[in-house]
């Protein structure tokens, strides 16, 4: 799976990151089509916001090569700049500037010509719902408002290729469906998107592609569709009255998916077409006069992805992202 | 990728290809950016002054009547200390802001963006800058109004509150060094204290050296905040100069010459 570094927006080959003695990043490899996202998937400390600091010129590789549009991202920092938009978790924009003060920051910083710099912050202050707070102190802006405008920030120079770190984490649902509505958009325009996040959903309704990072390492890759026919889309548990229930309801239910695990009298099934089966699940139970006394269908979360590529639940690990941690304190 | 993507970012390509006028764009609009800190936040302005204000307050009126100086008036021989403590306090506001801006990851979008990679010391340390020149104005203004008086000449006075201001743009870069290595605004403060107490306190600034013990005296009398204090007194009361206005342009010119290239070393390091 060696990069086409000449047809793919973002490439990397054997990408590795150490912070002291801990391993951040451990050969990545990865290749991301023009106009397509590359969803990052992962649980914290994996190494994604490593990756994405490396591909955005931020921090070097210890070893490894990285290219963006075919620019090496070390020695031709620069070139990649120009063609790169960030945008984090972390809504990097000033608290003392106004919206449109900030925007216009970033449209100077980016080498935009003059001219275009104000008309380009308005479209986007409007773009973004920020025009009625475009001229406060973003001080006062909402955790909502800020992200948007770190996202805006990213968009000023019209960047071919922007990478999303955790775009959405700590959003409220209506905020994150906003969110995704835009990079949506974004890339019905043409952009490549690389970003990072810890929801399966997420990466399964935004990417073309997706790879699953763990401790440094890729650990699985594919479309949504290759990941979940792997993964199952849909989780059923089925609860019954007692064990010996439970063992047939298992051994019957076998046929419709993988299954995740007995835990007592609850049985797990995963399976590729959930509502559908569901209906065959209830139907095979009734058959047998197997009455269920809990039922949730639910989708699979990073935990159950986990569970199934590694066969371990996901840890919380016991140091926290490096990359992070050196650059925000306790961020 | 659509061609208009493509199409879209022609211009800005071409743009970038202009270096140095592109890296004085941009260390003036990081400067501009900092200064409008200080018209959002007027804490960080008020906070900085009043220090200043209490010290000469405190000096001319509560410890004054104590100290003996040649000459008649010690406000004189006061404010040209003052001058230099203030824009040595207000350096450690370079250590600050930095500190702050690493912390809220903002620099760290700077380091991904097509910018020249000195504006952001380059436009720190000049903000700090001009906001030493507006320090600066208004501690000239508090001494006139607490009996202060130049006797010399207008331009010399002018020429002495400009070796401070370079004197300050100088620990500007120390400071920013230490902002760098510290990484965050408390640790910023507490950590530029210690740096700065001996070279305020341990110095002509308030007090003639001759009173302290010997070995003192040596480090008091030759420290780079004694000679800028002693340039700007013979600039304002009078006497001879040269010697130690070349001695306070020296020092500056040392410290810059290790500082800078310490803190664009750690600010390119710093991950």
């Amino acid at each position: 799976m060696i990069a086409m570094t000449n047809d793919a927006a973002i490439a990397a080959e054997g990408l590795s990151k150490r912070f002291g003695d801990v391993v951040a990043l451990d050969r990545i490899d990865l290749s991301v089509p023009a106009g397509t996202v590359l969803g990052l998937l992962g649980p914290n400390g994996a190494g994604k916001t490593t990756v994405v600091r490396i591909l955005t010129t931020i921090i070097r590789p210890d070893s490894g090569r990285a290219w963006v549009l075919g620019h090496d991202v070390v020695r031709e920092a620069n070139a990649v700049r120009y063609r790169i938009g960030l945008a984090g978790q972390y809504a990097a924009v000033d608290g003392n500037l106004t919206g449109r003060e900030n925007l216009r920051l970033i449209g100077r910083l980016t080498q935009i010509p003059r001219r275009f710099i104000a008309p380009r912050a308005d479209e986007l202050l409007e773009r973004f719902q920020l025009a009625d707070a475009a001229d406060r102190v973003v001080r006062t802006y909402s955790g909502g408002m800020r992200r948007r405008l770190d996202l805006a920030a990213a968009l000023v120079h019209q960047p071919p290729v922007l990478f999303l770190d955790e775009p959405t984490t700590g959003l409220d649902p209506q905020g994150r469906l906003e969110l995704w509505e835009v990079i949506r958009e974004l890339v019905a325009e043409g952009t490549t998107v690389l970003l990072t996040t810890q929801y399966l959903e997420e990466a399964d309704r935004l990417s073309h592609r997706i790879v699953v990072v763990d401790r440094g390492q890729i650990i699985a890759e594919g479309t949504p569709a290759e990941l979940k026919a792997r993964l199952g889309s849909t989780v059923i548990e089925v609860g019954l009255a007692n064990e010996t229930e439970a063992l047939r309801a298992e051994q019957l239910l076998a046929r419709f998916g993988s299954g995740c695990g007995r835990d007592g009298t609850t049985i797990c099934l995963q399976v590729s077409d959930g509502t559908r089966v569901l209906v065959d699940v209830l139907r095979a139970l009734d058959s047998e006069d197997l009455v269920p006394v809990s039922l949730s269908v639910r989708e699979p979360s990073l935990d159950d992805a986990f569970l199934t590529l590694t066969g371990r639940r996901v840890e919380v690990p016991a140091i926290p992202e490096p990359d992070t941690v050196a650059t925000r304190g306790a961020a | 990728m659509s061609l208009n993507t493509l199409a879209a970012l022609a211009p800005i390509q071409h743009h970038g290809l202009g270096r140095i006028p592109s890296a004085a764009s941009d260390i003036l609009a990081v400067t501009w950016r900092n200064l409008l800190a200080y018209r959002r936040v007027p804490q960080l302005l008020v906070f900085s002054t009043i220090q200043p204000v209490i010290f000469v307050l405190l000096f001319r009126y509560v410890f004054g009547g104590a100290i003996r100086v040649r000459g008649d008036s010690y406000v004189d021989f006061l404010m040209p200390g003052i001058f230099a403590q203030t824009v040595i306090f207000g350096a450690m506001g370079t250590a600050v802001g930095l500190a702050t801006d690493l912390n809220t990851g903002l620099l760290e979008r700077f380091r991904s963006l097509p910018m020249a990679r000195s504006a952001v010391l380059a436009g720190r340390t000049a903000a700090d800058l001009a906001r030493n020149v507006f320090v600066v104005a208004l501690m000239a203004a508090v001494g006139f109004a607490v009996g202060f008086r130049v006797h010399t000449s207008a331009l010399e006075f002018v020429a002495g509150l400009g070796l401070v201001l370079i004197f300050g743009y100088t620990f500007s870069w120390v400071f920013a060094t230490v902002g760098l290595i510290v990484r965050d605004p408390e640790a910023a403060q507490a950590a530029a204290f210690p740096v700065m107490a001996p070279l305020v306190f341990a110095s002509s600034a308030f007090v003639p050296v001759d009173t302290m013990p010997g070995w003192l005296q040596l480090f008091a009398e030759h420290q780079p905040v004694s000679v800028t204090a002693s340039a700007v007194r013979a600039l304002t009361l009078g006497g001879p100069a040269t010697s130690d206005v070349l001695q306070s342009l020296a020092w500056s010119a040392g410290i810059l010459l290790v500082f800078v290239p310490l803190a664009v070393w750690r600010y390119q390091r710093t991950t």
